[in-house]
């Protein structure tokens, strides 16, 4: 219970032990991950070999380093090409919304904000499939009627876009609306009071308010899309983003590359949430 | 005034109504199409509720598609237990410093991939994995043992893997209730299991059932834990949509069991949300 | 409800001490509050008074030192089992009950029967004038509705004591004044021992029976609003309770209680030291209350007063019947600030406007200026 309230020693030793160990569950896997990154073996696994830098530097066979391994380094090009423009709708898009609903009434406006949060209630892999059989039937239909043949239609690197800008958009609406209920609608009546016009009063009032939360939204985004799985299985072609091309070689039995993988993507994570957070908190 | 009104109102619905036209409302309505069709000839269909019957018909898929409902329910039970007390202890007892590591300590397993997530418990859980060896060396058991592919290494994985979306609503909501609520509490008599009934957890319900959803979605909705925790029996639903789109080719029965998904989830998520006396727009802002 | 004897303390606090790292909360105090009283504990914001409180309550533990209710310690006793309940700064009314619930709150944790606490419970909102709302959400309630249920739900349960720790304070100032009223007219209706924590001092002088002054953890002076005002024993107290010309200056004669102080503007006034033997040559604080000042428009009215002046009014304060005028002494020296008398024949008086004032010597308090160990308790 809270610090005003005396417990048995015990009682609150047991609690924080318990804590503790919860801690410890959530390291657990990722310090594995990350140790045998350096194991001089063939498997992520015990005995421990001896250290070795192979698994990320290493340039024969058959320890080839991560930074030697010309599919993963592409699927890496591919998760960020992929994160990064649906990271740039996603605000875009989320950043029009949490205006819309935050600022004007219409007709039908609850209906369209349950339906803007539809995205979080629809399994992922349920989103995928629909996108892939309403891009496929527009892709049929496009090339029966017209002779057209559409490519961005068809499985690839433009469906897995649209497909995980579908429910990441809602997340950043969220970060984008909580920050924009907090905005003190007189400041911009005080810039339209002073001179400004309704679009220079948003430019240079609200949306530097706005800031940290479309940098934090933009960073949710890219983080969400880059770890991806569900939604992207279903929509991927030949240009799988680095989860993919990882869980194939995952599936034919897994050497300590894919925990130097695995170790880069954490340390690019963690850089990637600490820049947005020391730039929340300067903000 | 007035028509600027108008006209901003009109570009900030264009791409709402882009966004959920084209990528939510139509590509399910086409699925539902897809799934009612069945094909009678080359390139020919009819519409029927064929592919409904074959799910309805075959017991793998219905015994396959309670267990997904009935393990994520469990997961997403799991999930709660597990991460109220951490919750409440970074919202109500820990301070400052601490509060704010821990907090991010939290967020942390979060930042990569599930699939590195899920490489680490199978490093841990396989037959010559860490736990495997820990045993022996304790000498709890004479050999290796096969930890990885069964139920309770699926769950634990999928726990592992949604325990934030729990643990961060849990906490904004625990905060939010003024330590004074629970001192008037004790001083009025209260002990702390009381407290924890009447106090605490309604205050903490919109958190627990915003948490829930996500955590039922994420386990019901995952391919990856199942598949690569998971053991031969405990086949999961998705796996059977994944099988009959990509595998088998056959996208009208896979755009039914798409569609069998969906209205489950919707189902489960609305019966929570009656029970709790919740709305969406509440627990999910 | 059963009382004790009249004049048997329901609180003891002795020595009561409270330490966090190198700061101390509270100093060595100690006090006991009759059983059937209103005590108030007045303080500036952080001087100890809400330390002492939740020492009171059981949220924190006394450094060192005892607190008793009826007698018997109750350091080991935890806060879901002393017999005493609080009323929070900002009531902590449970939000997610209903005001009913929240009544019955404490009475279900004795485990009453349920017909026996719609009845109570039905009983206390009719004794705070509430009949019927039991239904109601909190929200739905007024400010000072909240705090009568607020204190409903601690008296339904029949404490010993009760702490109320600022309730007013959230409060509008028209309702603050109605709520005092009712506030003492409760604790009167039930019988009940109140401590009372503010930083307000009308709210202790209306209501109070008993008044602790705090400063930096300890005890200034403990009396009631009477003695406080008129007998101040240290100048915070002098200074804190009621507003007071004050004057800085040396002691040059002292005579049986009576003091010459020139001031440091070099103004030459009398005052009394009330036993506290001040000696010629000691630096002074002196104290004068407006109203202590009688203001005249000829100066042979004031003659049987020692401290008698002139001065020209530089401000009027005109509010109603504690208007007030700001005087510049034509001798110089700091501005003065006199009560103007409501029987209207200063009506006209205007800026410009010469009058004499005049204040007997004894109504004039003075303090030794490096008096900081200030009288505690244990001279009480």
């Amino acid at each position: 219970m809270i610090p005003s309230i005396r417990q048995p020693r015990a009682l609150s030793l047991a609690y924080r032990a318990y804590v503790t160990l919860f801690f410890v569950y959530l390291a657990l896997p990722l310090l594995v991950v990350s140790v045998f990154a350096f194991n001089d073996s063939l498997f992520p696994s015990l005995p421990w070999k001896g250290f070795t830098w192979a698994w990320f530097f290493g340039d024969q066979h058959p320890r080839i380093g991560v930074f030697h391994q010309e599919p993963i380094l592409r699927a890496l090009g591919n998760s960020g090409f992929i994160a990064f423009f649906v990271s740039l709708l996603s605000v875009a898009v989320g950043t029009s919304n949490a205006f819309l609903f935050n600022r004007y009434s219409f007709p039908l406006r609850n209906l369209l904000y349950v339906l803007m949060l539809m995205p979080l209630v629809i399994p992922g892999i349920v989103l995928g499939i629909s996108i892939l059989v309403f891009s496929s039937t527009m892709a049929n239909g496009l090339e029966d009627s017209f002779g057209w043949d559409i490519g961005g239609l068809r499985p690839g690197l433009m469906l897995v876009i649209l497909g995980q800008f579908s429910f990441i958009t809602t997340i950043v609406t969220l970060v984008v609306s909580a920050r924009l209920q907090k905005f003190d609608r007189s400041l911009e009546e005080a810039a339209l009071n002073l001179g400004a016009s309704p679009l220079t009063a948003i430019r240079t009032i609200t949306l530097p308010f706005l800031l940290p939360a479309l940098v934090g939204g933009f960073g949710v985004a890219f983080l969400m899309s880059f770890e991806n799985f569900n939604t992207t299985l279903m929509l991927v072609g030949s240009d799988a983003p680095l989860t993919i091309a990882m869980f194939d070689r995952l599936k034919e039995g897994s050497t300590p590359l894919l925990n130097a993988v695995s170790l880069l993507l954490m340390l690019g994570s963690s850089a990637l949430a600490l820049v947005m957070i020391s730039f929340q908190r300067k903000s | 005034m007035r028509a600027g009104n108008k006209l901003a109102l009109i570009l900030l619905l264009t791409p709402l109504l882009l966004w959920i036209g084209l990528l939510i409302i139509i590509p399910h309505i086409d699925m539902f199409l897809v799934s009612i069709r069945e094909r009678v000839g080359v390139g020919k269909y009819q519409i029927s509720l064929a592919n409904y019957w074959t799910f309805l018909g075959e017991p793998l898929y219905l015994v396959t598609f309670a267990r997904t409902a009935i393990m994520s329910v469990l997961a997403t039970v799991l999930t709660l237990i597990i991460g109220f007390p951490v919750a409440f202890f970074i919202a109500k007892i820990a301070k400052g410093r601490l509060q704010s590591s821990l907090f991010l300590l939290c967020l942390v397993p979060f930042w990569v991939s599930e699939l590195v997530r899920t490489f680490g418990w199978m490093i841990l859980l396989r037959e010559t994995g860490l736990i495997s060896n820990l045993l022996q060396w304790l000498g709890l058991v004479d050999g290796p043992v096969e930890l990885l592919y069964n139920d309770v290494a699926m769950i634990v994985g999928l726990v592992y893997t949604s325990m934030l979306f729990m643990v961060v609503p849990l906490v904004t909501t625990l905060e939010s209730l003024d330590d004074s609520i629970i001192e008037a509490g004790y001083d009025l008599g209260g002990s702390t299991v009381s407290i924890t009934r009447e106090i605490i957890i309604p205050h903490a319900m919109p958190g627990i059932v915003s948490g829930s959803i996500v955590v039922f979605m994420l386990s019901l909705g995952n391919y990856l834990t199942p598949t690569m925790l998971g053991g031969k029996d405990s086949l999961w639903f998705t796996e059977l949509i994944y099988s009959q789109f990509i595998v088998r080719f056959n996208w009208e029965l896979g755009a039914a069991f798409g569609f069998m998904l969906l209205i489950l989830s919707s189902a489960i998520i609305w019966l929570l949300l009656k029970l709790t006396g919740q709305t969406l727009e509440k627990t999910m802002t | 409800m059963t009382r004790d004897t009249p004049g048997s303390a329901d609180l003891e606090c002795l020595a009561l001490c409270k330490q966090f790292d190198a700061f101390t909360a509270v100093d060595h105090v100690s006090f006991a509050v009759p059983s059937g009283s209103f005590f108030s504990i007045l303080g500036p914001s952080g001087c100890g008074k809400t330390t002492i409180m939740r020492m009171i309550a059981g949220f924190l533990e006394p450094s060192s030192g005892d607190i008793r209710i009826k007698s018997k310690s109750v350091l080991d006793v935890p806060p879901n089992k002393r017999p005493v309940n609080m009323v929070f700064q900002h009531l902590a009314l449970f939000p997610m009950m209903n005001i009913a619930d929240n009544i019955g709150y404490g009475l279900r944790r004795q485990g009453m029967a349920k017909p026996e606490i719609g009845r109570k419970v039905d009983e206390a909102l009719e004794r705070i004038g509430l009949p019927g709302i039991g239904k109601r959400k909190v929200d739905e309630l007024s400010g000072g509705q909240k705090q009568r249920v607020a204190i409903a739900r601690c008296l339904v349960l029949e404490p010993d004591v009760l702490l109320l720790d600022e309730p007013l304070g959230a409060l509008d100032l028209k309702l603050r004044e109605h709520m005092k009223v009712e506030l003492k007219a409760l604790q009167a209706a039930f019988g009940t021992t109140f401590v009372y924590i503010t930083h307000d001092q009308s709210e202790a002088l209306v209501m109070s029976d008993q008044i602790a002054v705090m400063n930096h953890g300890r005890f200034e002076q403990v009396g009631s609003g009477r003695e406080l005002y008129y007998r101040p024993e240290t100048a915070f107290v002098a200074g804190f309770v009621g507003d007071s010309n004050r004057w800085k200056g040396r002691v040059t004669r002292a005579e049986s209680g009576l003091l010459q102080i020139t001031t440091q503007a070099g103004l030459q006034v009398t005052g009394a030291d009330h036993g506290r033997g001040l000696a010629t040559g000691d630096q002074a604080e002196l104290f004068v209350r407006p109203e202590a000042i009688r203001i005249s428009r000829q100066a042979e009215d004031l003659s049987h007063l020692e401290n008698r002046m002139s001065g020209q009014v530089t401000t009027l304060l005109f509010n109603g019947a504690d208007s007030r005028a700001i005087l510049e002494p034509q001798t110089g020296g700091d501005p003065i600030e006199v009560a103007l008398p409501q029987s209207g024949e200063y009506a006209d008086l205007k800026r410009g406007d010469v009058l004499h004032f005049a204040w007997a010597g004894d109504q004039a308090n003075a303090f030794a200026v490096n008096d900081q160990a200030a009288p505690s308790l244990e001279a009480q």
